[in-house]
């Protein structure tokens, strides 16, 4: 059925043969498609059949791997047009604002994606506050975006894409996890858009059947495949259903199943329906309940009650409050006032018994997903106290209830999401709890698995009496509890029985109902939704371009941006070198000083004395009390106390003067092998020392060798490692927090701005080099101060060379950061690859404990390949050795050929897609 | 006893997590393996290849009997330069030493009129300055004595020094290096693997589900600390016997049992310290940037790469409270020395009472840490 549409010359999107592979599992398989320009598009299906992937190849975001796509009349594949269409696109990806940036406000969510398309300020502004007024988040324009509940982010996501007024808008289940309300405004907002702007086309994918029928157009996908596609009436036509979601179930060959097929066992309780009101024992009772973090209430004076047998819903959108209220009652958190009985009693997080009866499921999935099935179960009973006997059995009943057997011994983490949930419900429900707490259990779940594991609560409550407290943003889910409480931004708007609020609302279903008391909730506090003006500002965005300096600069300016918001990273990244400098500076020494000796002298004589006088005036040694024997001695060597024990023997004064051959011998304490060399050429150079004052022997030394220690006369270890902890702490912090920066977004998801906005990857590199690059010059004047001040290292040479070179060379630091975190995945790889991968050539290929001259082969060769063997002759050159720009020309232009070099290694590294 | 189980099923668990995390695994292996290798063989802590200059304005025999006596590993065969190159050389770093002998040296030795040899040294090479100047003058003197040697008869000195270095007579570098990488991956790994199994299970939703079951945030820290302890303590005992003993061939003096009891009393702390971390930071990357602040000055100032004494006096008093200069002062005296638990025990006791110090204040943290942080 896949040519159900006419294809078209003229044709928005077509694709030919479209087939994508994540690691050898099939997400498309030769999709081909031809849609018609003007219309709302959509495209359904469950989790995890292929709709993301088709989105981000056709919005240019992904590489194609096998077929062909074209878009707004040219071929996907080409990066002449791909650059065309980011100016001509507006692509949101899947997740509540993935593309936006929490750290920031609103206003500067949509003011960064402005500068980026470019229309110049006056226009900026109006335009800004067109999209804000006309989305009702005026009022919220200068919270940050990772404060706003769901709703909000997905309307702030829709004003960023819109800011540029785009041809093609495709958005990815833009409306996942967002209440009723907010979803019906979403919906209107993109009406009242395409109203005054005809010729906009969106594409978009859903999970929610009621809103794709009111779309113009349908793909219907499973298992990478297309398996129908027309007008929503034409489907319902061809497959002879009443509503969109049979004619999916249908379509995808798998009708509904029946509920309740899982049953659980013992415990037989009749299968009576639950007597309205119930009438239980309060199991949880909840007055005035409140949580405040910081300035932001979460919770408002929550008040409820739930009775035995009950299944209670909390409904309301993301981030209204259901998980915080959730976890004061689990214990979790404590309330910041009001309070909470659980079984009648007061709750008290440290009381075990209640806690035994209580079985949780926090929001995601939250089990061991490295442990299998039935390791995961094992845990749960052990910690539970269950004996092994019980646990055997248990376990193959709950196996075999939720309907685990085949995937017993399969890691967690291999399980597809709907049976990842049940093996949830399983764990939590291990012990035989009374209570069940289980936040939003079904989220990410596709309808089918939702419905099996609704049929698996409806089984626990009715037949054990376990009672359950369920919180969830599916209506056709809160249908099915007994009773249910309205949530919206942290307060409880109503609770009732579905019915009975239907009933007070005189809403036609469950939804309207709770839109009525939304709209009612929203009056109250003032807002409106506001209204999008039909007048459309003159398109802004310009045709790509390699390189434009206001790009640049609004990258640069959200760095340095959301650096500023993150207190860890920021104090990392001002204190971090100064503070390392310190402890290396004071930490490093090769001085060997206050050496600690004894004596065992064995003669006591002037004699004696007179040649331990040496030793006692040096500055190198300590002396300890002396020694009384030999097992002192030992003793006290191999405690540490002492470096090394001298031992003269007795007549050693007699036989000085008679001019016999005597012996004075030395124990040194060769744990520390470097110490114990100093030790013995410190000893030897003594041991001549006492002895040369009678100028009898003064033809001993035939030549004198003077040694000159350059530079640094006093050879005081600290003028030559100041210098260098300066050179190796500008290569390791900017370079961590670089690859940190670069890494970070691709973690968290807002990379595909770079992928599908007209930034390019010059762009976003430098714009993240600068602000490091910035904080990197802060860095090193904090350390020149405290080389001056702290540790009184005098700089002799220019000071102008340095910062010019330190000025180069953190952008080579920054560059090489860039590099190392092409490799990495994940930040935490980042930020350790990037530290060994610097630390390593740092220390030993850069001259810092082996001088260059002394290298030899492939450690020379890496050296010369890295910034710092460069850059640490220009410090130790300005700092000790008193040169200027002169002497160091050669290696300061060196040291600047990396800048370069790196910046399009690492350029040629970026991917402008996703794979 | 309930406590014990539960803390020893919830370290099964820990084991199970970990023994499926090649990358972690990895790393133990190579910390205790490549890593104590790499760095046993690594010369920064002697003299190696040290690169010599000679300005030879004498053009004697004795001269150039001087010039080749500099050797192979220590030295790299000397360059003759002119003495009007030796600034720029110096000051471009292509040379640590430089010996100038002057104009008619050997007649002014023969003559008795002491004349005065140079050396000059690039004290910016720390490493290589101070012990290397040593050699190189050691070098010098003989030659000029055996030299002399050959046209007079000079009488021997009559009070002579015999120095024995203990323990370690030959002072090999590696016997030192690869016990304290042993000492640094140690510290390394337990705060890591510690702090990220806390990150790692708040990350993934985890830990919640842990405190609302009957376990103590006891018993949960003790089941991570026992669990991790045993994986590295186990990887101490591996590498001391087949790696430092085996394959480096350095004699350990003291009683192993001894030791690895030490490194458990050691690891105890050290996990706590990780767990501390783990229920500070929100998240890896930030779990990432306090490890950097802690593990570098830890292991930086713990003895193992300069000794105390070496330090301002003041930082070497501070620094008594760190468990690593304790662990370090106790491995070196166990392994090097031979050192009893007579002796040693003193130094436990600090790191016992440091570490838990650490657990109590995981323990104070440890709901607040589940907290969200919006």
């Amino acid at each position: 059925m896949t040519g159900a549409l006419a294809v078209e010359a003229d044709a928005l999107v077509r694709t030919a043969a479209l087939s994508h592979r994540y690691r050898g599992r099939t997400a498309l398989e030769s999709v081909s498609l031809a849609l018609p320009a003007g219309r709302i598009v959509g495209l359904i299906g469950p989790d995890g059949v292929g709709k993301s992937t088709l989105l981000s190849i056709l919005a240019g975001t992904r590489r194609i791997q096998a077929g062909r796509a074209w878009v707004l009349g040219g071929e996907v594949g080409r990066a002449a047009h791909r650059a065309v269409l980011r100016g001509r696109i507006a692509y949101m990806p899947q997740g509540l604002g993935r593309n936006l940036y929490s750290e920031l406000t609103v206003r500067e969510n949509l003011l960064y994606f402005a500068r980026l398309f470019g229309p110049p300020g006056p226009e900026r502004e109006e335009r800004i506050g067109l999209l804000l007024a006309g989305t009702g988040l005026s009022g919220s324009a200068e919270r940050p975006a990772g404060q706003l509940s769901g709703g909000m982010r997905q309307k702030l996501g829709l004003c960023c894409a819109l800011i540029h007024d785009p041809d093609l808008l495709i958005l990815d289940e833009p409306t996942t996890g967002v209440d009723p309300l907010a979803r019906r405004q979403f919906w209107d907002l993109i009406g009242r858009i395409r109203a005054g702007h005809p010729g906009l086309s969106v594409l978009v994918a859903t999970a929610y059947m009621q809103e794709a029928a009111r779309f113009d157009l349908l793909v219907a996908m499973e298992a990478g495949r297309v398996v129908a596609a027309g007008t929503p009436a034409d489907l319902l036509q061809v497959t002879g259903t009443a509503d969109v979601e049979a004619a999916f179930a249908v379509l995808t060959g798998c009708p509904r199943e029946a509920p309740a097929t899982a049953r659980l066992s013992h415990g037989h309780l009749p299968e009576a329906p639950l007597p309205h009101p119930p009438v239980g024992e309060p199991i949880i009772t909840a007055r005035d309940l409140t949580c405040r973090f910081g300035g932001f209430t979460a919770v408002d004076r929550a008040s409820f009650t739930i009775r035995r047998g009950e299944i209670f819903g909390f409904v309301g959108s993301n981030g209204c409050g259901k998980t915080t209220t959730m976890k004061m009652l689990t214990g979790l958190t404590p309330p910041s006032a009001g309070e909470a009985l659980l079984f009648g009693r007061p709750l008290d997080p440290r009381d075990r018994a209640t806690r035994a009866r209580v079985g949780y499921m926090s929001q995601g999935f939250s089990l061991y997903a490295e442990l299998s099935v039935r390791q995961n179960l094992a845990l749960h009973a052990r910690l539970f106290r269950l004996s092994p006997a019980q646990a055997r059995a248990r376990i193959a009943e709950l196996l075999t209830a939720c309907g685990l057997e085949a995937h017993a011994d399969a890691l967690a983490r291999d399980l597809p999401l709907g049976l990842r949930q049940r093996l949830s419900l399983a764990v939590a429900i291990v012990h035989g709890p009374d209570l069940l707490i289980l936040d939003e259990p079904t989220s990410g779940v596709d309808p089918r698995a939702r419905d099996r594991f609704w049929a698996l609560l409806t089984d626990l409550a009715r037949r054990q009496g376990v009672t359950i407290f369920v919180s969830t943003h599916f209506m056709n889910e809160a249908a099915r509890c007994d009773r249910i409480a309205l949530m919206d931004a942290g307060r409880v708007l109503a609770t009732d029985t579905p019915a009975g609020l239907i009933a007070a609302k005189g809403a036609a279903d469950l939804e309207d109902a709770f839109v009525a008391f939304l709209k009612e909730a929203a009056a109250a506090r003032g807002e409106t939704s506001g209204h999008l003006a039909a007048a459309r500002a003159p398109r802004g965005a310009e045709a790509g371009g390699l390189f434009s300096p206001r790009r640049l600069a609004a990258c640069a300016a959200r760095e340095a941006l959301e650096l500023l918001r993150d207190r860890v990273r920021l104090g990392f990244a001002v204190l971090g070198t100064s503070l390392l400098m310190l402890v290396f500076g004071f930490g490093i020494s090769t001085d060997v000083d206050r050496l600690s000796f004894a004596v065992l002298d064995r003669d006591r004589t002037p004699a004696s004395r007179a040649y331990l006088e040496a030793l006692r005036g040096s500055p190198y040694f300590a002396e300890r009390p002396a020694l009384t024997d030999e097992a002192d001695l030992d003793r006290r060597l191999a405690s540490g106390e002492i470096a090394a024990a001298l031992e003269i023997p007795p007549q050693f004064g007699r036989d000085l003067a008679r001019g016999r051959p005597t012996q004075v011998s030395a124990r040194i304490d060769g744990a520390r092998p470097f110490v114990a060399q100093t030790v013995r050429s410190y000893l030897s150079a003594l041991h001549e020392q006492a002895l040369t004052p009678s100028p009898a022997r003064h033809d001993t030394a035939p030549a004198a060798i003077a040694v000159r220690f350059k530079y640094n006369q006093s050879f005081d270890s600290i003028y030559a490692m100041v210098p260098a902890q300066i050179a190796l702490q500008l290569a390791l912090i900017p370079a961590i927090l670089m690859a940190l920066a670069v890494v970070r977004e691709r973690e968290l998801g807002s990379i595909v701005n770079l992928y599908a906005t007209p930034l390019t990857r010059l762009e976003f590199l430098l714009g993240k080099q600068l602000p490091y690059a910035g904080v990197a010059m802060v860095n090193f004047l904090l350390m020149v101060g405290l080389a001056l001040v702290v540790f009184r290292v005098p700089l002799r040479g220019s000071f102008p060379t340095l910062a010019l070179a330190t000025l180069i060379y953190v952008f080579a630091t920054t560059a090489w950061g860039m590099l190392v975190s092409a490799f990495a995945r994940t930040q935490i790889a980042a930020l350790f690859g990037t530290a060994i991968l610097t630390v390593l050539p740092a220390t030993m290929f850069a001259g810092m404990l082996v001088p260059v001259s002394s290298l030899t082969g492939v450690g020379r060769i890496l050296g010369d390949l890295f910034p710092m063997s460069y850059y640490l002759p220009v410090c130790l050159g300005t700092f000790t050795k008193g040169l200027g720009f002169s002497d160091l020309a050669p290696t300061i232009g060196g040291l600047a050929l990396f800048v370069p070099a790196l910046t399009l290694l690492a350029l040629a590294m970026l991917r402008g897609q996703e794979k | 006893m309930r406590s014990a189980a539960a803390i020893f099923w919830l370290g099964t668990k820990e084991l199970r997590s970990l023994m499926r995390d090649s990358v972690l695994l990895g790393l133990i292996l190579y910390s205790f393996s490549l890593a104590i290798l790499a760095q046993a063989r690594s010369s920064a802590q002697e003299v190696r290849d040290a690169s010599v200059a000679i300005v030879d304005e004498d053009r004697s025999p004795l001269s150039r009997r001087i010039a080749q006596a500099f050797l192979p590993p220590l030295f790299r065969p000397p360059v003759p330069i002119a003495e009007r190159e030796v600034v720029r050389a110096m000051d471009a770093g292509r040379y640590t030493f430089v010996l100038d002998i002057p104009p008619n040296f050997t007649r002014d030795l023969l003559g008795r009129r002491t004349p005065e040899l140079q050396l000059n040294v690039d004290a910016t090479a720390m490493m290589q300055a101070g012990l290397g100047a040593g050699y190189a003058q050691q070098i010098v003197a003989d030659e000029i004595a055996g030299f002399l040697s050959q046209s007079r008869k000079s009488a021997p000195a009559p009070v002579s020094l015999v120095t024995r270095i203990a323990y370690n007579p030959n002072a090999e570098t590696p016997w030192f290096t690869s016990v304290m990488g042993i000492i640094n991956s140690v510290t390394m790994l337990a705060i890591i693997l510690s702090g990220a199994a806390i990150v790692r299970e708040r990350e993934h939703g985890t830990l919640d589900h842990l405190l609302v079951m009957p376990v103590s945030p006891f018993e949960i820290a003790m089941a991570k600390i026992w669990a991790n302890g045993a994986v590295i303590l186990a990887a101490v005992g591996l590498s001391l016997v087949l790696v430092v003993r085996g394959l480096l061939g350095v004699p350990v003096a003291g009683s192993l049992p001894l030791f690895l009891a030490g490194t458990a009393v050691y690891l105890f702390f050290a996990t706590a310290v990780g767990l501390y971390l783990g229920t500070l930071a929100r998240s890896m990357p930030q779990l990432g940037l306090l490890y950097l602040l802690v593990y570098l000055p830890l292991a930086m100032l713990s003895g193992s790469n300069t000794p105390l004494e070496s330090m301002p006096p003041w930082l070497a008093t501070l620094l008594q409270v760190s468990p690593t200069v304790h662990f370090v002062a106790f491995a070196q005296a166990i392994l090097y020395r031979g050192a009893g638990l007579a002796l040693v025990w003193p130094r436990i006791v600090p790191i016992a009472g440091i570490g838990g110090l650490f657990l109590v204040l995981a323990l104070r943290r440890f709901r607040r840490a589940t907290a969200p942080s919006g």
